[in-house]
Order: C-alpha cells, then structure tokens, then sequence
C-alpha cells in the first residue's frame, strides 16, 4: 500500500509499504530517518517516541496505515536554523548521553514534557520519562538536562 | 507477523459491516496492545479493520452522567476537565496505566479490550489455554507471582491489565456497542468475565461487536474518590493489585460506597460483598477490615501469590480510611503534568 504523511514539515510517501510495517519501520527503513531507534518493539522503552499530530507516541507500536495524512514530527525535526533545540544542547553538555540509543526518544519525550509544563518539578520529570529507558546513564545526567534546559527556556523569550 | 489486510472504513455501520461473519478480523484502535501482540504471534487476524478515524473523540455530559466516545485517547480522557470534575476517580485510574506515549495513542475501547500481560498467554511457545484452549495452563504451577487470586478457574489464572476498568466497574459503566445484531449496552462489571471452562473469551461481546462509546452515569458522592495502585516500580507497571473507592459517610456511617479491585482476577472485580459489610456500618478502620475481610473469604490465593490477600487487605482499608478522614483525603496525589 502507499503511505503519504508530513514528516518535519514535508509532504512524504512511501511506496510498497507492507500492512505490517510499522511508522517506525517507515520512517527509518524507507524515508531516511534513522533518528527513532528501534529497540524493545513493544513500547516498553521508548527509544522510538516521535509526535504523532503533535503527541509523542511509541512509533513502533503504530501501525503503518494509521499514520496515512498524519503529521509527524522526529528527532529530526526539533533542531532549526542551524541550531540545535535547548533541549538537545542540554543533553550533550550534562553527559545525558552514553551509547546514545535511548537519546532520541528521551529528547522528544523532554521536548513535549517542556513544552506543556515549562517548569516541571523532578517528580513531573520523572513521570513524563517513565516510558524511556536508558541502560549507561543511571539518569541523573539525563534528569540534570530537563533541569537546564527548563532554565534555558525560561530564560529566553 | 502473519500477513493481514488492512481496511480503513468510512463510518460505523461500515466497520462492523467489514468485520461482521469473519472470525478472524480484528478492530484496530491506538494499537498499542494489538500491534505488540500481532508481532509476537499472539494475535494472528487476516483482516484487520482500522477504526481510529471513526470512532468517537467526543466528551460530553448527558442528563445522567458523561459519555465518552470509544476513540477518546487514554490522555485526553484523563486531561479532561468535565471528566476531572465529575469522575475524578476515573481521572486518576487512567493516569495510573501504562506511559505518557502509550496514554496518547490507546483509546478507551481499546483499555478495555486489552489482553492479559500473563507471561505464558504472550509466549507462543508455551501452552496457555486463553491463546490456545486445551493447550494446558501452566501458570498455575509456575510464575503466577501477578496473576489471579479471585475468580480464576483450573483452566486460566490471568489477570485483566487495565487500570482504567477498575474504576469504570465501581462507577457502574455502562459500555454502547454496535453490532451485526444491532446496537445493546452491556453494563460495567458484566462486560469482562471470569475464566470459567473458555478462558478464551475475555469479555461477553459478540464476534464482530465494536465499542462506540462508554457512559458513566454521575455518582455525587464520586467526588470523593480514591484509585490506589501497588506496583512494581513506581510508574509505568501493571498493578500488583489497585483499589478504586468512593465513600459516602455522615455522622459516621457509611451511608453508600462502591469498590473494585484491579490486579487480583481474570475481570475487573467489583467488591460485593466488602460494599455490603460496608453499608450502615461506622466508618472506621476497624469496620473497614471487616469488609476486607469478607470480600477476601472469597479468594483462593495460589502459592506464590498469597502475598496479594494482605496486601489489597491493607491497601483497602488503607484507601477507606483516608476517604474517611478529611486530612487524609488530600494528600499523596499522583504525579501529572498538565
């Protein structure tokens, strides 16, 4: 079958698309993006979250049709005009990273978290992240980026 | 995966047209259970007809209470603000399930429909009598740590994973379905059922019935509702076991309450027999635990689940007595982001 969506803001179509594929299988295998990683496949680690119309989502647990004249957006997608979004530079300048295979997921959850609670207690980290995964960092590097990039974002208008 | 074809129809009528007379259809809403179980071989449909674009996204207050249309986001439904007025407990429970991802893509039909997480029912290689009847139910001697210890049978000892249910089973939903048949409603508790001898069967609808919507009719004295879920970690974990309670006390005495328990049966289970030990009695957490009690003579616990019957002991009498004590009732709120 033909998928068409918008992904970051482009009109895209994928061709041949098996009914079993997933949007993540889509976005990765088919349209370049390997940004979202693909790791539990079940929706218990969230190494896979996009925006679905604008609510992040476990893209491995979409299915391929579902996602037909969506929007999505990736982790792609949040960098702009050469810069990268404050969420992004946080995680590099805490060591929010190690094998970096959770981080896509991470940076989107965070990024949604951000947006809707600009302030958000480590309790409210702490939930919004429960859905992400991460086996190097212990998360303390990865709840020490939500703290600055909350700051960074604050700070500017 | 088993390879299926996937159909997008335009309304109702035609979604239950497409899946009415094929056995091996399935209706899909967010996905995030039907999917995973597709890919793991658990669920095998040749048809799968895909009904997130219509069904209803819609909350509204009827005369008696909300309706909430099937398609309603987990999310969305917990965010609402009618719903956060009117059924708070409902609130709570549905922001006790799962994650923020999962929340924002499964629906309301598709929390109740979800199967059960007993490890022997998601592994094709081993028997279990819900995937494959007369295959054998070997939870029953192996890891039952999570599973069932009211209600369950000789045939299957799985437990329902939602936590949304519970609350829906004291509220006393009410569940619209569309089917070949015709439209019915099937009224919550009643629309899961206990084991028995066809584990197989989940709940009591029909091949080919759709969920079009859940109505929850106003219960005034639900403002002062409590979900209470014990878990394995603190979010993001099914319930090891979950109270939900509304208490209705003057001078004293409990005039009126409804209790379900969640992680404990094969069904949401409303607490009948704790409800009526309940009504007139004091309000006090001696009576609380006499309740308990006689709604936990009715369990028969397995070895290594045993743990459970003091534990949703403690943990309703704990539920009843803050509901009960005005200091008690405001605090530990769970966690959310707006």
């Amino acid at each position: 079958m033909r998928v068409s969506l918008t992904v970051n803001g482009r009109h895209r179509t994928a061709d041949d698309v098996w009914e079993g594929e997933s949007l993540l299988y889509v976005l990765r295998e088919r349209l370049g993006l390997p940004g979202s990683k693909n790791a539990c496949e079940q929706g218990e680690c969230g190494s896979c979250t996009v925006y679905l119309d604008g609510l992040p989502v476990c893209a491995c647990l979409v299915a391929a049709g579902q996602a037909e004249s969506r929007e999505v957006r990736t982790v792609e997608g949040l960098a702009g005009d050469g810069r990268l979004d404050p969420v992004q530079e946080a995680f590099t300048e805490c060591g929010a990273v190690q094998c970096g295979f959770c981080t896509p997921g991470l940076v989107v959850q965070a990024h949604d978290l951000l947006n809707r609670t600009p302030r958000p207690t480590d309790a409210q980290i702490r939930e919004a992240l429960a859905g992400n995964l991460c086996r190097c960092t212990g998360y303390e590097k990865i709840l020490d980026a939500v703290r600055l990039a909350a700051t960074r974002k604050a700070a500017t208008p | 995966m088993r390879p299926f074809t996937y159909e997008r129809p335009a309304d109702v009528r035609s979604a239950v047209a497409a899946a009415a007379g094929r056995p091996d259809a399935a209706y899909l809403g967010g996905g995030t259970n039907l999917v995973d179980l597709m890919r793991l071989g658990v669920a095998t449909p040749r048809t799968l007809v895909d009904v997130t674009r219509i069904s209803s996204r819609a909350i509204e207050e009827t005369g008696g209470g909300l309706l909430i249309g099937a398609g309603v986001r987990n999310g969305d439904l917990a965010a609402d603000p009618l719903v956060r007025r009117a059924q708070p407990l409902l609130a709570r429970a549905v922001l006790e399930g799962a994650s923020g991802q999962i929340r924002n893509m499964a629906t309301v039909a598709g929390n109740l429909l979800q199967r059960t997480r007993c490890p022997y029912f998601q592994d094709v290689t081993k028997p279990c009598n819900k995937r494959l009847p007369g295959s054998g139910c070997p939870a029953r001697t192996g890891d039952h740590r999570n599973l069932a210890i009211l209600g369950h049978s000789e045939h299957c000892v799985a437990t329902h994973p939602s936590d949304m249910a519970v609350a829906l089973a004291a509220l006393d939903a009410l569940v619209h379905v569309e089917g070949p048949g015709g439209a019915r409603t099937v009224p919550m508790p009643g629309l899961h059922r206990l084991p028995g001898d066809e584990p197989d069967r989940d709940t009591v609808l029909a091949p080919g019935e759709l969920i079009t919507a859940v109505e929850v009719p106003h219960l005034p004295f639900a403002a002062r509702s409590r979900y209470r879920k014990v878990r394995d970690r603190a979010s993001f974990a099914f319930a090891v076991v979950s109270v939900a309670a509304a208490l209705d006390v003057a001078g004293g005495v409990v005039r009126d309450c409804r209790i379900a328990l969640g992680g404990v049966a094969h069904a949401p289970w409303r607490a009948e027999a704790a409800e009526a030990a309940l009504r007139g009695a004091a309000a006090t957490p001696e009576e609380f635990a006499r309740a308990a009690d006689a709604e936990l003579a009715r369990s028969s616990p397995l070895p290594r689940n045993a743990f459970k019957a003091p534990l949703l002991r403690n943990v309703l009498v704990r539920t009843l007595t803050d509901l009960a004590e005005p200091a008690g009732f405001a605090e530990s709120e769970p966690v959310e982001t707006p």
